[in-house]
């Protein structure tokens, strides 16, 4: 009887291990997401980050390794990041940081990882969805809605694409999909007639 | 209201609208099939009702809207429906769009759910619904759901509706034809559409070459005034200048006020509708006869007999050269709408829509002779033109270099594609065809920036709730030390 207690009680340390070192295992391929700026540092111009910030596409991914584009905007004008640290802007924002910031320009660096070429939202495959709320509190945008043990959906014209809802899904039932309003359509046809 | 500012720039170009207007306004034969595209509007989206091998009766509605921007859908024969399915669009440049497709039994048998309805006893609002209902679009070319313009001018309170019957295309007739022919219906239009909106104030805009049409009106507008004496019904002639017509040059040309550039004319206490889509409002609420027909200019020297014929929508184009007689030697091009701002057709199978206000088979007399196109000398000739008071070289430099910018800081959104720049280019630059094309990538980053905007504020709220949250949680932590400590 104890022993049996004993394995089973292992069992689960161990199981909790693996899963603490999987979670962990998630994260750490490519640079962390999400890490909150300290509290403490050397106060940034608030004009300066605004302005920083404008140009910054508001995905709010935190793939530039900060918890969404402000702090990230923060951490720039802190003199605290670099400015290829954003995939979804790419080089186009890069571009304008480096101009804003009198900085050299340089290539998105691809450790902070790729996003599609073409706009994408979330889609939640409802049948599969088990209510469990974790991507509630993942989307940065609350493009979310659902409530516990109850369906969740994607209100598609908020999702910003930044796929932070898909490493917290227990059951793999979010995918990202190719919007398909704003896309650019087939090229326009003839000339209109022109007649005197 | 005075007409004596003619608008800014503008061309001042012949009109070939004699041999469309030489002949009675005359129904067409329906045809054997009719193609009705779904999306005859502006961008909404609208959902069939109907599947193949449903009997449907004319007028009966077949398909519905699901937004503000779509708009119903009536058969405009009775017959089988014989396939829901992608058809080319001449909207769509000839590219395919879900259609309903119709057989035409040739019964006419009515749908007896549509019945006229006594205006005066319903609300503003369910007028506007009852509008919606009947299909009813801008019927001067954009095709904007008529009920989701009169809804939103219903905000602002004593609108002045104005009816605009300056056709200042060269080549369109039908509604000229109409005022002529069916004035006491564009009347009646204006009475009712002056009940939805609940102003007592309506101008009818004419062009003052339109002598028929002026006393058709002022006829039918002195027997509306005996009948119903509290709403006003003033005509203005307007002079013709080409693009008159357009919704903001109009307004212009009347009262003055310029329309701001990114709002609509109730901003200045317009509302503008066609006065073909008065005329449509009346028959559906005089006659129980939603939006199932409407009258086409046919002309070009390519066609036989030129004529305003009344169609039904969804007939084919080639049907509706064949009522004209027929084809002339020499066609060159196929143009749907004006000569000025139509498509050109890649093929004359394409169908009427609830839009096509003219169809013209040219020959190359008809044809402006174009060049080859030579660099820009910045001659400004283009600037002295331009109705919306934009700068089209500068435009051109900023649209050939992609510059989006400087687009939308030269107002490339505010440009009504009327191709007088590209008229009077010694270039032969087509400038308003590069405008076209540059429109779509300027309006799309503009909407990502818009999206951009909404993801921060939203970003933003979210930051600030879990803060406050976290706040709330320390403080009650705080008190239960304090407790505890007790």
């Amino acid at each position: 009887m104890l022993a049996a207690i004993l394995v089973a009680g292992s069992l689960g340390i161990v199981l909790a291990l693996l899963n603490a070192a999987a979670e962990r295992g998630v994260a750490a391929a490519g640079p962390d997401r999400g890490r909150a700026l300290p509290d403490a540092g050397p106060p940034a111009d608030a004009r300066l980050v605004d302005r920083i910030n404008a140009l910054l596409p508001q995905t709010q991914c935190g793939r530039c390794t900060f918890t969404g584009c402000k702090p990230y905007a923060t951490a720039l004008a802190r003199g605290e990041a670099d400015i290829n640290q954003c995939p979804p802007g790419g080089s186009a924002t890069a571009a304008a940081l480096a101009a804003l910031l009198g900085c050299e320009f340089r290539e998105v660096d691809p450790k902070y990882g790729s996003v599609p070429s073409y706009p994408v939202v979330a889609l939640i495959d409802e049948q599969v969805c088990i209510g469990c709320a974790k991507c509630i509190l993942a989307c940065p945008v609350d493009a979310i809605v659902g409530a516990p043990k109850f369906m969740h959906t994607v209100i598609a014209a908020q999702c910003t694409g930044c796929e932070l809802c898909i490493p917290p899904c227990p059951v793999d039932c979010i995918e990202m999909r190719p919007t398909t309003g704003n896309l650019p359509g087939p090229p326009p046809g003839k000339i209109p007639g022109k007649i005197e | 209201m005075s007409a004596g500012i003619a608008v800014f720039g503008g061309l001042r170009l012949d009109t070939h609208k004699r041999s469309s207007t030489l002949r009675a306004l005359r129904q067409a034969a329906p045809p054997a099939e009719v193609v009705l595209p779904l999306d005859q509007h502006s961008d909404g989206v609208t959902a069939a009702t109907v599947k193949p091998g449903d009997t449907v009766l004319l007028g009966q509605p077949i398909a519905q809207p699901q937004s503000d921007t779509g708009a119903w859908l009536h058969a405009t024969v009775s017959g089988r429906v014989t396939a829901v399915e992608p058809r080319p669009a001449p909207h769509r440049q000839g590219r395919p769009t879900l259609c309903i497709v119709i057989a035409n039994d040739g019964a006419d048998r009515h749908d007896p759910a549509n019945s006229p309805v006594d205006y005066r006893t319903l609300e503003p609002m369910q007028l506007c619904e009852h509008i919606g209902r009947g299909g009813v679009v801008g019927l001067g070319g954009a095709m904007f759901p008529t009920a989701t313009k009169l809804l939103q001018a219903q905000a602002t309170t004593g609108v002045h509706l104005l009816l605009n019957g300056a056709e200042c295309e060269p080549w369109i007739s039908c509604d000229e034809m109409l005022m002529r022919e069916r004035a006491q219906d564009v009347v009646l239009g204006a009475r009712i559409l002056c009940h939805a909106l609940q102003t007592a104030r309506c101008t009818v805009a004419i062009e003052n070459d339109m002598p028929d049409a002026h006393s058709a009106l002022t006829a039918a507008i002195a027997a509306a005034g005996a009948e119903e004496p509290k709403v006003a019904i003033e005509l203005a002639v307007v002079p013709r200048v080409y693009p008159a017509g357009g919704e903001r040059q109009l307004i212009t040309t009347l009262t003055d006020l310029e329309v701001p550039h990114d709002g609509l004319p109730s901003d200045v206490g317009m509302v503008c509708q066609n006065v073909g889509t008065a005329a449509a409002v009346a028959r559906w609420i005089r006659d129980g006869e939603p939006l199932i027909s409407r009258i086409v200019t046919v002309t070009g020297s390519g066609v036989r007999e030129p004529a305003n014929l009344e169609v039904r929508l969804g007939t084919p184009m080639s049907h509706v050269i064949a009522e004209c007689g027929g084809y002339l030697e020499g066609v060159t091009q196929r143009i749907m709408g004006g000569s000025m701002m139509g498509v050109a057709l890649p093929q004359d199978s394409l169908p009427i829509i609830k839009g096509t206000n003219c169809v013209i088979a040219a020959t190359a007399e008809d044809l402006h002779p174009r060049g080859a196109e030579m660099p820009c000398i910045r001659c400004g000739n283009c600037s002295f033109v331009c109705p919306a008071l934009l700068l089209p070289q500068q435009l051109h430099w900023h649209a050939q270099a992609g510059d989006l910018p400087a687009l939308e800081r030269y107002g490339l959104m505010d440009c009504i594609e009327c191709g007088c720049c590209d008229y009077v280019c010694p270039s032969q630059i087509p400038l308003a065809q590069r405008f076209r094309d540059a429109k779509p990538a300027l309006a799309a980053n503009i909407a990502s920036r818009q999206q951009a905007s909404l993801s921060k504020a939203r970003f933003e709220g979210r930051q600030d709730r879990l803060d406050r949250l976290e706040a709330e949680r320390r403080a009650k932590l705080e008190e239960k030390r304090k407790a505890v400590k007790k």
